[in-house]
């Protein structure tokens, strides 16, 4: 299996590459079949992974001598397989669910699609298996730029393009910053593997002013992608515009991929002795987590553009992903994991869903919708299942993983409870006004400034009549896949070995370095529902759905008290640049705060 | 060591999310992007400087008879770069898009997606 896990990486690569060469003469089934196979060759590598390891691969076998070396490693531990497997069974279905969603490629492009699909997916993949801070940042650009590329999938459109725009500016900026973060890195320790980066840094003792603008400027590209505030600006916009399977990889896995890459650094490079104390990464993380799940809410609570409204959902959850995060104890990690986990099934399975919603009636607003989507059932069914589950109810993934990470404090309880019961609830109303007719048809009133979602141009050309079976299958099996991660118990075990093995600074660089396993922890029970995290979970998904009906009937207002937050969303490149500028001062001014 | 490369790769990156923020066309945003990855360049060119060094080229030097400057960091200088090229390209190939859809490349005038 050693042998094998740089193919997770090359199988798609491999297979974008003949499709974005050979694709102009393939048949459209063919090319789309052999963007599902590829993917889910590396999905079926990536799963053979997660079952065995830890593997590490150092690639032209030029492994490191006495700790130093200057080769490139892939190391494939139990988070990194897991979320590679994560993403690539989240690209098989979206293949899937974008089988005959656009009705005509582009002349002479027909491979396109899935092929930047694909790499798309090897970016990620790379990224979530890399052991190399070099490595990490092209693969972040790799991930970037394709990520762009889908974003403004439909050129010929206005709106797309301007997403697209935002998007890449500001994520290159991230990009750039981690770049001159790794830089500083290398200057002081030598080494670009993370682990021996690591093991260098601890040797040299206590950390001083570099070592600390390092980790802000690493972190600062890290964070923009996993969309915190005041980084996340650009996600909304993008989310709006990009096609829906594409929105579906954007929210499930890649924001957070930038999570992920922003515990791992710390956790293998800084979390030593040398490196920097974890009370300042902490307060950092909090401050950002808590910050960002606010900001989220209250604007997925404003949104009519449901397109808008689940981008904001996302950056909600990433904010109770960071705070849970933040303290990095193996019980939160876990529990971080599985509601990872949860939320790709759930929020990929709610933007399916406003994807049909967009083929059908030609639109995404919440109030043109109003009471139109009657007769789409099915879809109106797995929509509220949707809301449901991104509230917390139990049994889903989502409910559990909260459920864990909400232990940890009790602020964090009440942060998890508030943010995924807006947050649900608002996806609620969503379901109820547009699949059930609820409460009065809104008047449009001038004055705030949004975007609305009625301009948007259905993806299909022609709009269809009846929602094809793939696309509801799939949004049913997604929502099946977050009932499966709280309802079988080996996932959970599995998610606490690879939370405790993730929370190892030692044993990360043993396991790389040394090539010693860290034995898997006995004596740890296996985290399972409490009756408290059951009672938590039904209390979020029941405040959620008295918010909804409040907010059918207008009891509780969707505008103006959020107008100023709202403004800041100006979709201006250059404010969304000065932001970010200002998102580092704020990260260096929590990571250097006196007497932390 | 002087520390002046260092400052200069801090200035330059300034500079750039400086004419980024205040820019009011697109394609002169893109440039000032370029601007802000050329601090990337300068910073790893600095690190791997080594004074009175020549190029790790070996062919016409034997090893370790006179000190050369630091090959990864130049490696990863050209990684970037390609990386700035594809980013700058496809910016500017979105740049040109907007201009064809809303006929104008002033980030001002552009505002449909807000809230």
């Amino acid at each position: 299996m050693d042998r094998l896990l740089p193919l997770i990486v090359v199988v798609p690569l491999l297979g974008a590459a003949l499709l974005a060469g050979a694709g102009r003469w393939m048949a459209r089934p063919v090319a789309e079949t052999v963007g599902c196979l590829c993917a889910a060759a590396s999905a079926g590598l990536a799963a053979a992974a997660l079952a065995g390891g830890p593997y590490v691969v150092w690639a032209g076998d030029w492994r490191p001598v006495d700790g130093h070396g200057v080769g490139i490693v892939l190391t494939g531990d139990r988070t990194g397989t897991g979320l590679a497997a994560l993403t690539s069974l989240l690209v098989v279905t979206v293949l899937a669910y974008a089988w005959r969603y656009f009705d005509e490629p582009p002349r002479g492009h027909t491979g396109s699609f899935p092929a930047l699909i694909l790499l798309f997916q090897a970016g990620m993949c790379g990224f979530a298996l890399t052991g190399d801070l070099f490595n990490a940042f092209v693969f972040f650009e790799l991930m970037g730029v394709v990520g762009y590329a889908l974003t403004g999938y439909r050129v010929e459109e206005a709106r797309p393009v301007q997403g697209a725009l935002a998007f890449g500016f500001v994520n290159s900026l991230g990009g750039y910053a981690s770049l001159l973060g790794i830089a500083l890195l290398y200057a002081r320790t030598g080494e670009l593997g993370m682990a021996q980066a690591g093991r260098e840094l601890d040797a040299l003792g206590r950390p001083d002013a570099l070592v600390l603008a390092s980790l802000v400027l690493v972190l600062t590209g890290l964070l923009i992608k996993a969309a915190a505030a005041p980084f996340h600006f650009w996600l909304p916009d993008a989310h709006a515009v990009a096609p829906t399977p594409v929105c579906m990889l954007l929210s499930g896995v890649m924001v957070e991929m930038g999570v992920y890459g922003a515990a791992r650094v710390y956790v293998t490079v800084f979390a030593g002795p040398g490196g920097v104390p974890a009370e300042d990464f902490r307060r950092a993380l909090t401050v950002l987590g808590l910050l960002t799940a606010l900001t989220g809410a209250a604007l997925c609570w404003q949104q009519r553009h449901l397109k808008r409204l689940l981008a904001f959902s996302t950056v909600a959850h990433t904010g109770l992903f960071l705070a849970g995060l933040a303290a990095l104890e193996p019980d939160g990690v876990t529990g971080v994991f599985l509601y990872v986990l949860g939320h790709a099934g759930v929020k990929a399975a709610l933007f399916a869903c406003t994807g049909a919603l967009l083929d059908r009636y030609g639109g995404v607003d919440e109030h043109r919708l109003h009471g139109r989507a009657r007769e789409m059932r099915g879809v109106g069914v797995l929509y509220a299942a949707g809301g449901l589950a991104l509230a917390g109810l139990p049994p889903f993934g989502t409910a559990l993983g909260k459920a864990l990470a909400e232990e940890q404090a009790a602020w964090l309880t009440a942060l998890y409870v508030v943010v995924s019961a807006v947050t649900g609830g608002a996806v609620l109303r969503a379901a109820a006004r547009v699949f059930l007719g609820a409460g009065p048809r809104e008047e449009d009133e001038c004055g705030a400034p949004e975007t609305t979602g009625d301009q948007e141009e259905p993806e299909t050309e022609r709009r269809v009549r009846r929602l094809p079976s793939l696309m509801a299958t799939v949004a049913a099996l997604l929502l099946t896949g977050a009932l499966a991660v709280g309802t079988v118990p080996a996932l959970a075990r599995g998610a606490a070995g690879a939370a405790r093995a993730f929370t190892d600074h030692a044993g990360y660089a043993a396991t790389v370095l040394d090539g010693t396993h860290a034995a898997p922890g006995a004596g740890h029970p296996s985290p399972w529902w409490s009756p408290a995290g059951v009672g938590l979970g039904l209390l979020s998904a029941l405040l959620a759905t008295g918010l909804a009906a409040l907010g059918v009937r207008g009891a509780v207002p969707a505008r103006r008290w959020a107008a100023p937050l709202r403004r800041l969303h100006s979709g201006h490149v250059g404010d969304y640049v000065a932001w970010a500028a200002a998102g580092i001062g704020l990260l260096s001014a929590l990571v250097l705060w006196p007497g932390g | 060591m002087s520390v002046l490369p260092y400052l200069v790769a801090g200035w330059i990156f300034l500079v750039g999310v400086y004419g980024m923020a205040t820019s009011r066309d697109l394609v002169h945003a893109v440039g000032c992007l370029s601007v802000t990855q050329s601090s990337t360049y300068v910073l790893l060119l600095a690190v791997g400087y080594r004074k009175g060094g020549t190029a790790p080229v070996f062919s016409d030097i034997a090893p370790g008879s006179r000190p050369v400057v630091d090959p990864v960091v130049q490696a990863l200088a050209l990684t970037d770069v390609v990386v700035g090229a594809t980013v700058t390209a496809l910016l500017l190939a979105l740049v040109v898009q907007i201009a064809k859809r809303h006929g104008t490349t002033d980030p001002d005038a552009l505002s449909e997606l807000k809230g």
